[in-house]
């Protein structure tokens, strides 16, 4: 690794000093870029990072996005922009536009990793200056990664210049691994180390035990090494302290973030199987009917309306919520109408229904998974250090488990839907003799539940895989939270699914992923021995019944 | 007991309506046509995989069809589905052997299920063709594995991320689903890493249960192994369906393939379809076939699969690719022997010769293992795999894993003088 | 009771069919019969003939019979004690892993590796000795007594903690499938040293007969008849005993029961480790008939379909259940041969109609349908049968 960085950093050496005399010509340089060859390649590179053109940097990005073909017929390096159907090609050199073009026409340059490694830190090096402070943020990262010797002097320049002070403190601790690495004297390494030890970040604590490493397997250490090691380890155990921290926070993040999932996927159940005390075995089915109908609404964007691409998610929750509720509200008029009070052959019927929508939809859509693309706002995390970053799309299942779980309480409590279906399920015949629709409610009910399910389905469409059996992976663990939570009892599933969530992600560094399953359903089984009807249970003669 | 006679009655009755039930069809196996049965799950957990298969075993056999058949009879396809049970695989081949009375078989995605039906193929001497990768250790009479071994893709995908060009790793992560095709490719890989001076604490082993959708803690942890100065980078024999959550939380807390790059072996464009692969660029997979390569044959091939399929956007994947290989070549031996019998196809099968889609040419050896290319390649923003480096020559399928001492002695060669699948010495 | 209307003669054909001694009696007989006549056919017979019976029916017939017995036992606890398992494959499945350490240890140094003491699986994993827990399953004895006791412990334990802590209803039912769950990720795991997910499969032979032989095959057919009418007997013996009256008051109204003076849990108990014991019996003539044993018997959907056999057959009626695991199971072979894109639109819409017009089961709505045609005294038909009881 070392080793070829230094050898990179050689051939930049070289060929900045060539610079003086002779400069390259951009578009010569680039020719090396049609080579089959991944060498030539990663000569040609660095030759266009060293001709000193200003163009190079917008053509290494091309490169790197992996936009830049060549033209079949002359070999010219052009990219393309998309004008509606049309692909217009422009030159990749020069900028100049050179009109459409068809697939055909053209052959894609194609790059590696290794080359990708490269590309960031010649842009890196380039674009210490620009004007994007997200483009200097980058640079600096870039320069923190390879350290090259001979940026230190830049990057003291760019940092006395630096306004942005998210900019300077990434540039700070650039410089700091700089003067660490290639730090005259040992104060210049400790004030540097001083600086290195404030950041809890892996990558820091990845290069100080890189260090360390290195140190330790020098023979006969000198006195100035072991002092020097001493402070590294001294950083380290700081940076590593502060990780430690992080990754607790972590850790409950994750714990929440898997305790919606479970909420997501058992809320819906909550009312189907705890409010009518149907055995919903195809409530998975309704979680995969409201993934499928995202991936509908995602491909009628794709074809009549790509703009909206990425706010169809939006749009989704509550097409979602209708089709999935239709789907339960056809099976509950159909079927389970005719089954209430026999809650055990609603399992049966219900388990049936699930096999047929299964096969339905595998029928219809295929039995491969469906992609379902990921909106810009929900891809990547929210790094608030180095060391700590929560995902965008699992903080975004936690607000929406919370709204989902707000919205069913409002429209339970504060609703006279709300109001009707309590009384149904406390006393039907009462509540009939009072005028209640009872088969309406009851109809009503089961398509909430369902409809609620299929909202689920959208979000579990982001982290899971969209394929028929999407429902059977979360229908056991449905049940088991809404019994842990105690049946009939919204806050019951609330406190069950991020209880059995956190736990879970508390045991799994120690016990690995299954065992640690199987610890919570051992937990379960005899959590339910202490209280027979769960964590919240419902008091009163009509439990008995 | 007044009623046996009665009862025995009824029960003779029901057994024969359930044996012509049951049998529909024995007795008229008629002598102008060859049956191919196709054992592949179409509903289940395995049919998201397998049901491609059977489309593509149905696309040959119509092609054959198309041109004349086989021996001037037509060909017919005999289509099960063994619900991704493993009892019912042993069932159903049975009853395609002995009930439907097939020549061959293609079928079977995962080992269990291979495990399941491989005394019925030896008990009944059929032939099964098997082209998924897998684990090695094994090499019956009666199937020929026309997917990779081992050694026809992890070996040369680790190889290659040691190389300068894959980024000189030196630390590795090898996740995988805790059943034994992982168990075994890493068992295998850590021996050869070992044999390569990689120490112990740099190698990080896990395993996750099947379907696995919560890669939060293990995508935390890889990145923290990461992170303690060396180039890393993760082996992945997670197994399909957990794929796609794991490469979205891959995605999403931002793992560059530029610092630890992911090497899969069950990842094809099949799985990277329900994907958006933008966050993925430049993860790798390793494979004898990608749908990506400019061939001629692979050309024509994707061309047959979009017609056949009616969908433009389905993708071609290395399984179809050993599919279509295996058929190929047992079409050739049927040819060559001049008959479907058992024997004489099996003889006729070695030495068989296919063209690959990727180029080359594909041998089946007497170990019943293919000689193919290697091909690693990263993954494109448009879901498809480009290849970065692929080998220079086809290289043998092995049977026996070389870096597992108890298989490294056996070898497997079903002609003379060795005759066996698993043995140290000639049988003769 | 069901019982006690056939006792007093009320209906003969729900007498013959819910399982009394008339009703017994002939399934018995078919059973004996099917014993003679099935290996006589398949031995004596030649193939063309319309009676033969293949070899390769004679192995399908003996997977039926392994299943109709788990479905009696499942009916024993949810058709007459009202105890709804849905984690009754797993006592299936450990009976069958008993069965299959013994025939894995039979296979000797034929393995693939030739070790003479580790099964295949574990050379493979780098152990070294076998562990603890397959010690003396190289003899047959033994294994047999851990297929009994393996299941019949589990179901103690589990048993004893949960009746004694009054968990009924969904909420048992909820807790057995953890339980199976539970166990089902357990084998998965090959540290475990159950094979993992490829559970135990190459078997060779069983007391020495090889298991691929058609006479081993029928000597099993035969064993799983005779190992159902056994199981059969047991139940009818547990039905008709005074204790058997206690169980239904129990599935019928189980406070009034503990109020008049009986220990629910015990008898829910005793009723719950015999079921789980001739769950067990059934794994263990399962495994050498289908010749591979892996956790995914474990999976919850399996133990979902056993209790759906019992309720397509009839719950509460002994051979109903019999039945019932029958006509579904070979449904399913018929079906996915002949319509494999669309037989579960079947098997799901099987289920659904049975549910909808079939309430009683097969067996249960054919005697209404029979006593109704004869005119026989009907009104007291409620009261028997366990669908119109209200369970939680």
């Amino acid at each position: 690794m070392r080793i070829i960085l230094k050898t990179i950093i050689a051939a930049f050496f070289c060929l900045l000093a060539g610079q003086a005399t002779a400069q390259a010509d951009l578009a010569d340089a680039a020719k090396g870029l049609l080579s089959k060859s991944y060498s030539d390649k990663i000569q040609a590179t660095e030759a266009i990072a060293a001709s000193g053109d200003k163009r190079s940097v917008r053509l290494l990005e091309i490169l790197l996005s992996g936009d830049l073909y060549a033209l079949e017929a002359d070999d010219r390096l052009v990219f393309l922009v998309k004008d509606g159907d049309r692909q217009i090609a422009s030159d990749a050199v020069t900028g100049e536009e050179i009109g459409p073009i068809e697939r055909t026409e053209i052959s894609k340059i194609r790059i590696n990793n290794r080359m990708r490694g490269l590309i960031k830190d010649l842009l890196g090096r380039l674009t210490l200056l620009n004007e994007d402070p997200a483009l200097r943020i980058n640079a600096a990262n870039a320069i923190f990664k390879s350290r090259p010797a001979e940026m230190v002097a830049p990057l003291t320049e760019a940092l006395a210049m630096e306004t942005d002070e998210k900019v300077a403190a990434v540039m700070r601790r650039a410089l700091a691994a700089l003067n660490f690495a290639h730090g005259e004297t040992p104060d210049v390494q400790a004030d540097a180390l001083v600086i290195l030890g404030e950041q809890p970040d892996p990558e820091v604590r990845s290069m100080l035990s890189a260090e360390l490493n290195r140190l330790a397997a020098a023979e006969n250490p000198s006195s100035e090494n072991q002092a020097l090691a001493a402070k590294v380890r001294q950083a380290l155990d700081k940076v590593e302290e502060r990780l430690a921290m992080l990754g607790l926070v972590e850790n409950v993040f994750q714990g929440i973030s898997l305790g919606s999932v479970l909420l997501l996927a058992a809320i819906g159940l909550a009312i189907t199987f705890g409010v009518m005390g149907v055995i919903n075995m195809a409530h998975g089915e309704m979680v995969m009917i409201g993934a499928y109908t995202t991936y509908m609404v995602q491909e009628l964007c794709r074809n009549f309306a790509p703009d909206m691409l990425t706010y169809s998610l939006i749009a989704a929750v509550p097409l979602a919520f209708i089709v999935a509720g239709l789907a339960g509200m056809a099976i509950e008029r159909s079927v389970i109408r005719f089954l209430y009070g026999r809650p055990l052959e609603t399992l049966l019927a219900t388990w049936g229904i699930s096999l047929i929508l299964q096969q339905f939809v595998r029928t219809v859509f295929g039995p491969t998974n469906k992609e379902v693309s990921s909106p810009d706002w929900l891809s990547g995390a929210w790094e608030i250090t180095g060391g700590l970053a929560l995902t965008y799309n699992r903080i975004a299942i936690i607000l929406f488990a919370a709204a989902v779980l707000l919205m069913l309480m409002l429209v339970l409590r504060k609703t006279a839907f709300g109001l009707e279906m309590r009384a149904v399920t406390q006393n039907r015949k009462m509540a009939s003799s009072m005028g209640i629709r009872t088969g309406w409610v009851d109809a009503m009910t089961f398509g909430l539940g369902s409809g609620v399910a299929g909202m689920a389905g959208v979000a579990l469409s982001q982290i899971d895989n969209v394929s028929p059996n999407l429902g059977q992976s979360y229908i056991v663990d449905s049940f088991m939270v809404v019994v842990f939570g105690g049946v009939g009892n919204l806050w019951g599933t609330l406190v069950g699914a991020l209880s059995l969530g956190i736990t879970n992600k508390f045991l799994e560094p120690y016990t690995g992923a299954v065992l640690a399953k199987i610890c919570i359903l051992i937990f379960i089984i005899l959590f339910i021995q202490k209280r027979p009807r769960g964590l919240f249970a419902l008091k009163g003669r009509a439990v008995e019944n | 007991m007044l009623g046996l006679r009665k009862v025995a009655g009824v029960f003779t009755g029901a057994a024969m309506l359930a044996t012509s039930a049951l049998g529909l069809g024995t007795a008229q196996a008629a002598d102008d046509v060859i049956k191919v049965g196709v054992l592949h799950s179409l509903t289940g957990t395995m049919a998201i995989s397998e049901t491609t298969l059977k489309d593509a075993v149905l696309m040959m056999v119509d092609d054959l069809n198309k041109n004349g058949g086989l021996l001037g009879k037509k060909v017919e396809a005999v289509v099960v589905d063994p619900a991704s049970n493993w009892p019912l695989f042993a069932e159903k081949a049975r009853e395609l052997i002995e009930v439907s009375d097939v020549d061959v078989v293609f079928g079977c995605w995962t080992s269990v299920s291979r495990k399941s039906v491989l005394p019925v193929f030896e008990e009944l001497n059929s032939l099964l063709f098997y082209p998924v990768q897998y684990e090695g250790e094994e090499s019956s009479r009666n199937v020929f594995y026309t997917g990779a071994a081992p050694n026809q893709q992890a070996i040369p995908a680790v190889e290659y991320l040691m190389s300068e060009e894959g980024g000189s790793v030196e630390r590795w992560v090898l996740a995988g689903t805790d059943y034994v095709y992982p168990r075994t490719t890493n068992k295998i890989l850590e021996a050869f890493l070992k044999s390569k001076g990689v120490a112990e604490e740099d190698i990080m082993i896990s395993y996750t249960p099947f379907g696995h959708s919560d890669w939060q803690t293990i995508v935390s942890d890889i990145k923290k192994f990461g992170s303690e100065g060396k180039k890393t980078a993760v082996v992945s024999t997670i197994n399909g369906d957990a794929n796609v959550p794991f490469y979205k939380e891959l995605g999403n807390q931002g793992i560059d393939a530029a610092d630890i790059p992911v090497v899969a072996f069950s990842v094809g464009e099949e799985e990277l379809a329900g994907l958006d692969t933008t966050p993925l660029v430049g993860h790798l997979a390793a494979w004898n076939y990608f749908m990506s390569i400019e061939s001629e044959e692979n050309d024509a091939f994707i061309k047959q699969w979009k017609a056949f399929i009616g969908d433009d956007k389905r993708v071609t994947n290395d399984p179809m690719e050993a599919t279509y290989l295996g058929f190929k070549m047992w079409t050739q031996a049927v040819k060559q022997a001049g008959t479907t019998d058992v024997d004489a196809v099996r003889q006729a099968m070695y030495g068989q010769k296919v063209k690959n889609l990727t180029g080359g040419t594909a041998v089946m050896n007497t170990n019943h293992h293919l000689s193919k290319p290697v091909l690693i390649g990263e993954i494109q923003d448009n879901g498809q795999i480009e290849t970065v480096w692929r080998t220079d020559d086809v290289v043998v399928g092995d049977a026996w894993s070389d870096y597992i001492p108890e298989s490294a002695k056996l070898i497997a060669d079903w002609t003379y003088p060795y005759v066996c699948g698993g043995c140290e010495k000639p049988m003769y | 009771m069901a019982d006690v209307i056939g006792r007093s003669q009320q209906g003969p054909f729900v007498s013959l069919m819910t399982g009394l001694p008339g009703g017994g009696k002939t399934f018995l007989g078919i059973l004996l019969v099917a014993a003679l006549f099935v290996p006589l056919s398949n031995t004596f017979l030649p193939p063309d003939s319309p009676f033969h019976v293949p070899t390769y029916m004679v192995s399908l017939l003996g997977k039926y019979l392994c299943y109709a017995l788990l479905a009696l036992s499942v009916d024993l606890i949810w058709g007459y004690a009202g105890i709804l398992s849905l984690g009754h494959g797993a006592f299936f499945a450990l009976g069958g892993y008993a069965m299959g350490m013994y025939l894995m240890r039979q296979i000797g140094d034929r393995g693939v590796y030739g070790n003479p003491l580790l099964p295949d699986f574990m050379v493979f994993l780098n152990w070294t000795e076998l562990p603890w827990y397959w010690h003396g399953f190289d003899m047959f004895p033994f294994a047999m007594l851990m297929v009994i006791v393996v299941p019949g412990l589990l179901a103690f334990v589990f048993g004893w903690f949960a009746f004694r802590s009054r968990v009924t209803g969904v909420y048992l039912s909820i807790i057995t499938q953890a339980m199976t769950y539970a166990l089902l990720l357990a084998f998965f795991r090959n540290d475990m040293g159950f094979g993992g997910n490829n559970g135990l499969t190459d078997f060779k032979d069983l007391l020495g007969f090889d298991l691929q032989a058609t006479s081993t095959r029928l000597g099993l057919f035969v064993a799983s008849i005779v190992a159902l009418a056994f199981g059969y007997l047991v139940c009818c013996f547990i039905t008709q005993s005074r204790l058997g009256r206690v169980l239904i008051a129990i599935r019928d109204a189980e406070s009034r029961t503990r109020f008049s003076g009986y220990r629910v849990e015990y008898y829910k108990l005793f009723v719950f480790v015999v079921s789980a014991v001739l769950a067990g019996i059934a794994g263990a003539l399962y495994v050498p008939q289908v010749g591979i044993i892996n956790p995914s018997e474990f999976s919850p959907a399996n133990s979902i379909e056993v209790v759906i056999w019992v309720a397509v057959g009839g719950r509460g009626t002994l051979w109903g259940a019999v039945l019932g695991a029958f006509i579904v199971n070979w449904g399913k072979s018929y079906f996915t041969g002949t319509f494999p894109e669309a037989w579960l639109y079947m098997l799901g819409g099987l289920f659904v109609f049975t549910t909808l017009f079939l309430p009683k089961g097969i067996v249960g709505t054919a005697g209404i349908w029979m006593d109704k045609f004869r005119a026989v005294r009907q009104s007291k038909m409620d009261i028997g049968s366990p669908a119109s009881v209200r369970e939680e």
